[in-house]
């Protein structure tokens, strides 16, 4: 169950919520210009990232308003909640940057680097990644 | 001048009509532990759904009727007659005895819908869209705490709080209006199931208590 902060009525259960899919997908400025492609890609086809995902909830049960959310899809940690119209907030950690610190007891040997900074640390998981774990 | 003719009856409809959960009255009664915890059913209450930009003038006007508009999620405005509850950032619900209804002699609904006047938004007359449960008791708040997962301890759920969530997985509005008094306002067909959920989670509290 996920604690989801709705930007009017504060935390609520997952539940009270319904799920917008992925944000920011802008309708086209001349549709009538698109090939069936091009629409059919508009319509259908949808980001399957894999960590840090920016979709829009709709507080339904409470409020009834929709708002933004960046979420990670690996460890359901919620980055960040914007209102909707909003351009995607800057600086959100990477994927991989995020699983790190979320699993200090599976891989104890990824806690003995804390005077490690960020930057650093970030290209070093990335080579330990498994195959296809990025895009 | 309150119409006298309709307070009896519009065309006798009022005398036939029947509450969302009025087949279980005599289950109410029933199932209800006077001194600890007491449902009933307080039916045909008059409310408007209202929507307006609070910052507007119409929203202002609006407010001179209902007796204020509340600013933010939980808040109540209103007398002592009709409150107003926060349901959105646009989206008020009014709710008032069942004799402020326009058919029965009141004005609500007029008065809203003249205050509106030509400004964007709606006065809607929601009063067959949710009835009202009355959970009284020293025990409501352990009833309820069975299925809201809010923090309706009373140093964060005060009386005179209202937050549209879910009770026993049902949307409803839950309305504290007293220390140990709630009012639940379910849409009409999850009367039934709200009224037997609660009976249900009331049936532990007409036991002793197992130490």
């Amino acid at each position: 169950m996920l604690l989801i902060s709705c930007p009017n009525c504060g935390s609520r259960d997952e539940t009270e919520f319904h799920y917008g899919g992925q944000a920011h997908v802008p309708y086209p400025e001349n549709p009538n210009d698109l090939s069936d492609r091009e629409w059919a890609e508009f319509l259908f086809y949808r980001d399957n990232t894999k960590g840090a995902f920016a979709e829009r909830w709709l507080h339904s049960t409470g409020c009834r308003q929709w708002f933004n959310m960046l979420r990670d899809t690996v460890t359901y940690d919620i980055q960040a909640v914007y209102p909707m119209g909003a351009p995607r907030p800057a600086g959100a950690p990477d994927a991989l940057s995020v699983v790190v610190p979320k699993r200090p007891l599976k891989q104890p040997e990824l806690i003995e680097q804390p005077g490690s900074a960020p930057g650093t640390a970030a290209p070093s998981t990335s080579t330990t990644a498994p195959e296809g774990a990025t895009k | 001048m309150a119409n006298t003719a309709a307070l009896t009856g519009i065309n006798g409809l009022r005398e036939i009509r029947r509450s969302p959960a009025s087949h279980l009255a005599a289950a109410l009664e029933s199932g209800s532990v006077p001194g600890t915890v007491v449902l009933k059913e307080g039916p045909f209450q008059t409310m408007a759904g209202v929507r307006v930009d609070p910052a507007s003038e119409a929203a202002s006007r609006i407010a001179s009727v209902t007796g204020g508009l509340p600013a933010r999620c939980g808040e109540v405005a209103g007398t002592e007659q009709a409150s107003v509850l926060w349901l959105g950032p646009s989206e008020f619900l009014v709710v008032a005895p069942e004799e402020d209804h326009d058919t029965l002699g009141g004005d609500l609904l007029g008065s809203l819908t003249a205050a509106l006047g030509d400004a964007p938004g709606q006065v809607v007359d929601l009063s067959a869209n949710r009835t009202t449960f009355e959970l009284t008791g020293p025990r409501a708040r352990a009833v309820l705490e069975k299925g809201c997962a809010l923090d309706l301890h009373p140093r964060s759920f005060t009386p005179g709080t209202a937050l549209a969530t879910e009770v026993g997985n049902i949307p409803v509005v839950l309305l504290k209006n007293g220390e140990e008094s709630f009012r639940l306002f379910p849409r009409a067909s999850f009367a039934d199931f709200l009224g037997r959920w609660l009976l249900d989670a009331m049936r532990e509290f007409a036991s002793p208590e197992v130490p």
